[in-house]
């Protein structure tokens, strides 16, 4: 019954994708009405009145994109059940489908750690739905086929969701192929611009080199057990160094898909480029289903974790946490920003994911416990509010045709619901207390505060630090939010788009981002129902739960003991609902004193403009003095002199550029040597034919030679 | 009865906090030779300043407004879970020691949006600062107080303060570190001399009040009080947690007398102190205040360290 939820998720996604190849053939779709309106007379005047009305010339793409938004809805909504069943039962159901290969038929097991995911992508598909069909009316139909979009949205949806319910490498390799390459087309939707196209490319090829490396993880757990189902690789009992091998692969593979640094570089290229609800999608949900990807591998396929993985895992995500974070503060384009602080996000992810091995590998599985908990409960976070950006940033783009936030501002009076929601989406990802960031941080710090119950030196003193680089990450990313939420939403409007902004029309558009908004805000006030879902997933996976989740009661959380730490979230709420109450109810009370509106102070000179308010680059200028080191900064200032002897500025001209590290330490030296490399293949192809005719032959000879 | 004293607590905070700042400013003066207000002029001015029909900016939005309530109410609730005359507070089970550095992060968070709201080159220069400032300064202090919730292996701050006062006098190297790094990271947050100074408006070198410049009436006010508060809080933190003796244990009248006795006494010599060394540091350059606090980083590290690889029990 469960199973059956989770197969209609992925048929309604394909359907969904299949009924958007519809969009150009209205004509096919009239002629089939008259046939049948010929045919059976006595049936036609069932839903008569809708049909015909939808097909009408002028409602017909309207009503298409309606029907494969709320089929996409609808694989959400069964996606959500889905796992909300197989969470809640805890069961573990095995399937086979006799699809692909006679003698491979396809294994499908669903359990707790699917179910978990299910969840996440369910909600966020479902928020996208909702979003979708006012976001996507504004494309021009002969230039961006909806047809296109549909089919790859559907497709990209179905793609990870069948990659949750894989259970061998083949079928699970398919299914992530799939997801890769309906996002490709996605990201090349807007394929008029090389710049798309380049970072579609590079999305591609990053993909598949991600992809064969995962590949090469599963032929080496394969190679040493028979057959390629997850049962038999779990059974494959390998020594200490294949195991880490198969790890380093799977790292790299699941690591590339993720976006962990220095295999991030697709990330901030692809993001912005694609439809915002698909970033949305792809930022908020296909990362996550990367993480899935390696917490299979590592923690249920390879078996026995080594605390050196996690060390590994521990020292990359920090890296990739503050480099995320410090990246995404310098740019000025929206939706890259927000792709740089998915980076962000992963690496916090990885982090707690390392520390959970290595309390895991060290005999401490509750330890083990809390810190998969922490990582679950912020890739879940993470999707919600991560969603909730992207498509606040899609309303943004929408209204103003501009993502530059330099060129924006004051926009919380043009667009009143819309900077609400964002304003829940950047105190979530600042982890400010009563939003769900904040939550999962804190069962952050407090996996890696448990570090005393550690022998090993090494250890002990690099959860600190990396604790350490934790809470410099939460602390840069608040003042990041700042920046984003200060520039676009708050000031004066420095160009003529956000100055002629309105609030988007569309309710659809606004009610998507409402519900992870409100999602955002639940989940910070009850964190127990998640924790408690997660808890059975840590219960299948690691063989432990976290006891005392419940200690004190369910409005509390207190993850170790309630002696060492706990958390209440509502009584919080109601401490602060009381103090704002009384300073406000105290402060009102004389009407006497009501507020008085005046211009604003303008130091006496008058002609305030908006350029002199703060620009995203003036705001980070600080922090971009101090961290110097992280960037390849390039800063020019030309002034134009004037007057008797120059002395007079007339004009300044200020130009930022501002680069990523990995692109000339580590990709350009790569490509360099793919191009040398190619040259050098490229003097044997002479483009004589009698010299291919030659290379023939030896080449048989030299087979013959081997075989006989 | 602890949740009385829980709320008696968080009202003496907000009480005392503008007397706190009257006698910083009165030992300033004495200090400098000038005149001294009376100690009771902070009280003055927030009466003054409520009184006052507030003046807002046209461009301001509703953050703008809703600002100074919500950073007020913010502090308040750092407040109440910080052990002030009595440990064991039932509040501060409910919000731990991180929930604590949350809730500055929030006022924080409101202080620096309501800077950019009006769209002035002060506010946005005060908001960039502030956010530079602070993404400096909270780390460091997260680092000082986990050297205290390890050794104690709470997070709960009541319950930490509890332990060390149970473990009586020993000297902790880890300490020490801990308590120059909070010390540094007060003074950076609470926006003293060297690294802001309270006194002045002059452009170059104004932090906390370049974003509320715009602020009036009874809205400066509650800022002016967080901004007290905040100051109180951060002097009650340092004082209870490496000098806790003299904080009631239990709840008799006797007991709390004493403790509330102790925390005066220990207020009173530290604003000594601040006061003296506000009188003689001069105010430092702003690109210098990063390697100020990543020294009180440093040391925040090196105290949790400290703690793990000489102290820590194996």
């Amino acid at each position: 019954m469960i199973l059956v939820l989770a197969y209609c998720a992925v048929l309604l996604s394909f359907a969904s994708g299949l009924l958007a190849l519809l969009m150009n053939q209205r004509p096919v779709l009239v002629k089939l009405n008259e046939y049948r309106f010929k045919k059976f007379p006595d049936s036609y005047q069932f839903g008569r009145s809708v049909i015909e009305k939808n097909l009408k010339e002028r409602r017909y793409p309207h009503a298409l994109r309606r029907s494969v938004f709320v089929l996409l809805g609808l694989s959400g909504l069964f996606a959500v059940l889905a796992g909300l069943s197989v969470l809640i039962s805890q069961d573990i159901i095995n399937d086979q489908l006799s699809l692909g290969l006679p003698w491979l038929p396809w294994h499908v097991r669903f359990d707790g750690l699917s179910g978990f995911f299910f969840l996440i992508i369910g909600i966020a598909v479902c928020a996208v739905s909702f979003y979708g069909p006012g976001y996507v009316s504004s494309y021009k139909e002969s230039e961006h086929p909806f047809a296109v979009l549909g089919l790859f949205t559907g497709l990209f949806v179905a793609g990870m969701l069948l990659v949750l319910l894989a259970d061998d490498a083949f079928f699970f390799m398919i299914a992530w192929e799939l997801m890769s390459v309906a996002s490709y087309f996605l990201v090349a939707f807007q394929h008029e611009n090389p710049a798309n196209r380049h970072a579609a490319f590079l999305y591609l090829l990053m993909a598949e080199v991600g992809a064969l490396a995962i590949i090469l993880g599963f032929g080496v757990l394969a190679s040493f057990s028979d057959g390629f189902t997850f049962d038999a690789l779990r059974e494959s009992g390998l020594s200490v160094t294949w195991a880490s091998i198969a790890f380093v692969l799977a790292l790299l593979g699941f690591g590339m898909k993720a976006g962990i640094v220095p295999v991030h570089v697709w990330l901030p290229e692809a993001h912005p480029v694609a439809p915002s609800h698909i970033s949305a999608l792809m930022s908020g949900v296909m990362l996550k289903v990367a993480l899935y990807g390696l917490i299979r591998f590592c923690f249920d396929l390879l078996g026995d974790v080594h605390w050196q993985w996690g060390v590994v895992l521990l020292i990359l995500g920090t890296f990739s946490a503050l480099g995320g974070i410090l990246y995404a503060m310098m740019q000025p384009n929206l939706k890259r920003l927000l792709a740089y602080s998915s980076v962000e996000n992963i690496g916090i992810i990885f982090m707690v994911l390392g520390l959970s091995m290595i309390f895991m590998a060290n005999g401490h599985p509750q330890l083990a416990a809390l810190g998969f908990l922490a990582a679950m409960f912020h890739a879940f976070n993470h999707a919600l509010f991560k969603n909730l950006l992207f498509l606040g940033a899609g309303i943004i783009q929408h209204q103003t045709h501009e993502l530059n936030i330099d060129l924006m501002g004051g926009l919380i009076k043009k667009m009143p619901q819309t900077s609400k929601l964002f304003l829940v989406g950047c105190m979530s990802i600042s982890s400010l207390p009563l939003f769900n960031g904040f939550v999962s941080e804190w069962l952050a710090f407090q996996t890696a505060l448990q570090v005393d119950v550690l022998d090993n030196g090494v250890l002990r003193s690099l959860i600190p630090v990396s604790a350490a680089a934790l809470a410099l990450t939460a602390a840069l990313a608040a003042a990041c939010f700042v920046k984003v939420f200060g520039l676009i939403f708050l000031g004066q409007s420095r160009s003529r788009h956000s100055e002629k902004a309105h609030e988007v029309r569309d309710k659809g558009m606004l009610a998507g981002p409402a519900l992870l908004a409100g999602l955002c805000f639940f989940i910070g006030i009850f964190p127990g129902i998640i924790i408690h879902l997660i808890n059975n997933v840590s219960g299948q996976l690691l063989g432990q739960t976290l006891p005392n989740d419940t200690a004190l009661g369910w409005l509390w959380l207190a993850p170790v003991s309630a002696e060492q730490a706990s958390y209440s979230a509502p009584l919080v709420l109601m401490g602060a609902l009381i103090a704002g109450s009384v300073c406000y109810w105290f402060l009102r009370r004389n009407p006497l004193t009501v507020m008085r509106r005046a211009e604003t102070w303008d130091c006496g000179f008058g002609g305030l403009t908006p350029r002199m308010q703060y620009s995203s680059s003036a705001f980070t200028m600080p922090i971009r003095r101090i961290f110097s080191k992280v960037w390849i900064i390039d800063e020019q200032i030309n002034k134009e002199m004037q007057g008797a002897l120059d002395q007079d500025v007339a004009a300044v001209h200020y130009q930022l550029h501002i680069q990523d590290h990995s692109w000339p330490r580590l990709y350009q030296p790569i490509a360099r040597g793919v191009s040398s490399l190619a040259k050098q293949v490229g003097r044997i192809q002479t483009g004589n034919i009698r010299t291919y005719l030659g290379y023939s032959f030896v080449t048989l000879i030299v087979l013959l030679w081997v075989i006989s | 009865m602890n949740w009385l004293i829980a709320i008696l607590q968080t009202t003496l905070f907000v009480v005392l906090a503008p007397l706190l700042a009257g006698w910083i400013k009165w030992c300033k003066c004495r200090l400098q030779n000038r005149k001294a207000p009376s100690l009771l002029q902070p009280y003055r001015d927030l009466i003054k300043l409520t009184n006052k029909q507030p003046v807002v900016a046209e461009q301001a939005s509703w953050l703008f407004i809703i600002a100074p309530y919500i950073i007020f109410s913010a502090t308040v609730l750092a407040a109440s879970v910080v052990p002030l005359i009595a440990v064991d507070l039932p509040t501060s089970a409910s919000a731990d020691v991180i929930v604590m550095v949350g809730f500055f992060a929030f006022a924080r968070f409101f202080l620096a949006l309501a800077g950019l709201d009006i769209g002035t080159a002060f506010g946005g220069m005060g908001s960039s600062r502030e956010m530079t400032i602070s993404s400096l300064a909270e780390p460091a202090m997260l680092m000082a107080i986990f050297t205290l919730t390890m050794t104690a292996s709470t997070t709960n701050l009541s319950g930490a303060i509890a332990h060390v006062l149970n473990e009586g006098m020993i000297l902790r190297p880890s300490f020490v570190f801990a308590l120059f790094a909070l010390v540094l990271v007060a003074i950076a947050e609470t926006g003293r001399v060297p690294v802001d100074n309270p006194a002045t408006h002059l452009e170059l070198t104004m932090i906390h009040e370049a974003m509320i410049l715009e602020y009036s009436g009874r809205h400066l006010a509650l800022i002016e009080w967080a901004s007290q508060l905040k100051l109180m809080l951060y002097g009650v933190l340092i004082a209870n947690i490496f000098f806790p003796w003299g904080i009631a244990k239990t709840l008799t009248a006797e007991a709390l007398g004493y403790g509330l006795l102790a925390i005066t006494g220990k207020l009173v010599l530290l604003a000594i102190f601040l006061a003296l060394a506000e009188t003689l540091v001069a105010k430092m350059r702003l690109f210098r205040v990063q390697e100020y606090l990543s020294f009180a980083y440093l040391l925040g590290l090196l105290g949790m360290l400290s703690h793990i690889i000489l102290e820590a029990a194996r």
